[in-house]
């Protein structure tokens, strides 16, 4: 098997992609959130319960591709007790690594890092992207406030930066 | 029986008239040099040709020796360059009038592509012709190429635009065709083959209720007349749109074949040189056809190329091609749909498609299939083909699309298929 095929579906993005994390829906859930590239075809459905200011359980419902499936399913690993400010903290990071602007992957990353392949094939960042985009667009709206629900996509170079 | 040479020079008996005979595909191969190109450190397996075709060495060559031996721009000097130039452009011209059944050269009008030929009718004849409560008929199955054009005009002029649907096997859903097209509708503009789902229209059929009402009928031949013969002398419609670079030919070549009266009754498209006789301030005359429709220096190049890979295909024989690629298909869909899971959309009869075979799994998606399969060195494509409603429609976020031509055989297909099945096994599903 080729060497960056292999990069990229490593054998945790596997794991996450055959039995996803999250999939529960939530009984009670205080923000809604939908991401979809429709380029891709790619649709994400985020439910997130709010509890003191963090993240107390999501649910994820993703329609997409091995990569944007498992970045969703480590996200629902990865975000719950956090604070708005610290998973948008997170989604920077992730961001930041995908984008190989920074190569630095801190620890609390766990099964995050295996998203490093991606780099490799930067038409399929914008998966990787999409449950991070979706759930801080989604907080955000909710700190602020902000009860329009818009979709939001990380086919849009302004989304993804 | 017919002995003709082929393009590159070798003698080849190509067909025997009345009855189809197999292409020689090895030897069709040989003559496409990309497809010694290794991919992934693999065999290329060029299963994308409804978006591309491959070029032929003939055609290759001829772009090198136009710019070597004739380059000048056309109609314009009266140098020899220009001289020699001009007639080979012009020499394409009859060459693609001939090849779509022998229509009158000043009828087929050259564009960058099928869309540009689109988009020509859409501003020309649709500016002029559609009005308010007007409308225009479409199919469920179009490419972006000939729907966006009607949408957008249709807003423009408050007209309506109606669909006719598929059925769940993807066939064209005649049953209420009377209901959707009526004496309200100007113009029928339809898929003459699916880029998705390979379906062949019903031209036949819808044409004859059109012409009942006295609707235009367009139809976008981008994926049909590379694959089948195409005679417009007695197809009925009124306007026809394909692309040189899905038939063997160059990029950025395209072909709106128009009924003359059509033609003749509509305004330029584009502005500027050639399109017109006499250029004062206050006043303009139009060329005659085609050049009113051919303002500013084409792409003479690619057009004289165009020529090469109209007789690649004549040599073949249109007939042989489209039956090569039946019983390709045929074999195609019967390999794939023993996967298991995986789930073939559109026709499953080769009669009544062409080899644009669109199919899914239920577990991993379309860009994972291409991804996996670009690592054997297999080329597919994948998702929304430029025809997001019909995905829509079929219940689909993307499909992963295998599409044939002449230098695919059997081994391609078995390539693709033991990819597939490895593919499952990797993604454990
Ligand atoms: C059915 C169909 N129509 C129109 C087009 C547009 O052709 P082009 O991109 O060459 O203008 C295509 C090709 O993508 C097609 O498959």
């Amino acid at each position: 098997m080729s060497q960056s095929l292999d990069d990229m579906y490593r054998e945790i993005i596997l794991d996450h992609f055959r039995s996803p994390r999250g999939k529960k829906p939530l009984e009670h859930s205080n923000i809604e959130s939908d991401g979809m590239n429709p380029s891709c075809g790619d649709e994400i459905s985020l439910q997130v319960e709010m509890d003191k200011g963090v993240l107390k359980d999501v649910h994820v419902n993703c329609r997409g591709c091995a990569i944007s499936v498992a970045s969703g399913s480590m996200l629902a690993e990865t975000v719950k007790g956090k604070s708005f400010e610290e998973v948008e903290k997170l989604a920077e990071t992730v961001r930041k690594m995908l984008k190989g602007e920074s190569s630095e992957i801190p620890d609390e990353f766990g099964d995050l890092d295996a998203l490093k392949g991606v780099r490799q094939f930067p038409v399929r960042v914008k998966c990787a992207l999409l449950a991070w985009v979706t759930l801080v667009e989604g907080m955000r709206k909710y700190r602020n406030g902000d009860s329009g629900k818009a979709v939001i996509s990380t086919e849009d170079p302004e989304v993804t930066g | 029986m017919a002995r003709r040479m082929s393009a590159d020079g070798y003698g080849k008996i190509i067909s025997i008239v009345g009855k189809p005979m197999g292409l020689d595909v090895e030897r069709i191969k040989a003559d496409f040099p990309i497809l010694i190109e290794p991919i992934n450190g693999h065999r290329l397996v060029y299963l994308d040709s409804a978006a591309t075709s491959q070029k032929p060495r003939v055609v290759i060559n001829a772009i090198l020796d136009y710019y070597r031996k004739s380059n000048a721009n056309i109609h314009r000097g009266l140098h020899a360059l220009a001289e020699r130039a001009t007639e080979s452009y012009e020499k394409t011209r009859r060459h693609v009038a001939q090849f779509v059944g022998g229509v009158d050269p000043h009828e087929i009008i050259f564009t960058r592509g099928a869309t540009e030929s689109i988009n020509l009718v859409a501003y020309t004849w649709g500016e002029t012709n559609i009005g308010e409560g007007d409308e225009i008929v479409i199919t469920e199955m179009e490419h972006h190429a000939n729907l966006v054009p009607w949408v957008i005009l249709a807003q423009r002029k408050k007209a309506i635009l109606k669909r006719i649907p598929i059925t769940v096997c993807g066939h064209i859903d005649l049953s209420s065709i009377e209901d959707i097209i009526t004496s309200r509708t100007k113009l029928v503009a339809l898929s003459h083959m699916s880029n998705v789902l390979g379906t062949i229209s019903p031209l036949a059929e819808i044409i004859a209720v059109a012409k009942r009402h006295g609707a235009v009928v367009l139809a976008d031949g981008a994926q049909a007349a590379p694959h089948m013969p195409v005679n417009l002398t007695t197809l009925g419609v009124d306007f026809y749109a394909f692309s040189s670079h899905k038939m063997l030919g160059p990029t950025g070549v395209g072909v709106l074949w128009g009924r003359r009266a059509l033609l003749e009754a509509m305004p330029p498209f584009n502005f500027g040189c050639e399109m017109n006789r006499e250029v004062r301030y206050d006043r303009i005359t139009w060329n005659d056809l085609p050049h009113k429709f051919e303002a500013g220096t084409p792409n003479i190049a690619d057009v004289v190329a165009f020529d090469a890979a109209l007789t690649y295909l004549e040599d073949l024989g249109m007939e042989n091609v489209r039956a090569h690629e039946m019983e390709l298909t045929k074999y195609a869909i019967e390999q794939l749909s023993a996967i298991p899971g995986i789930e073939i959309q559109g026709p499953q009869e080769p009669e009544q498609r062409g080899g644009a075979i669109s199919f899914t799994d239920p577990n991993i998606h379309p860009h994972d299939i291409s991804t996996f399969l670009d690592s054997k060195g297999i080329a597919i494509r994948a998702g929304h083909h430029c025809a997001q409603p019909l995905v829509r429609t079929l219940g689909k976020v993307a499909t992963a699309r295998a599409s044939l031509y002449i230098y695919n055989d059997q081994g391609d297909i078995d390539a693709l298929c033991d990819a597939l099945i490895e593919m499952r096994k990797y993604f454990g599903v």
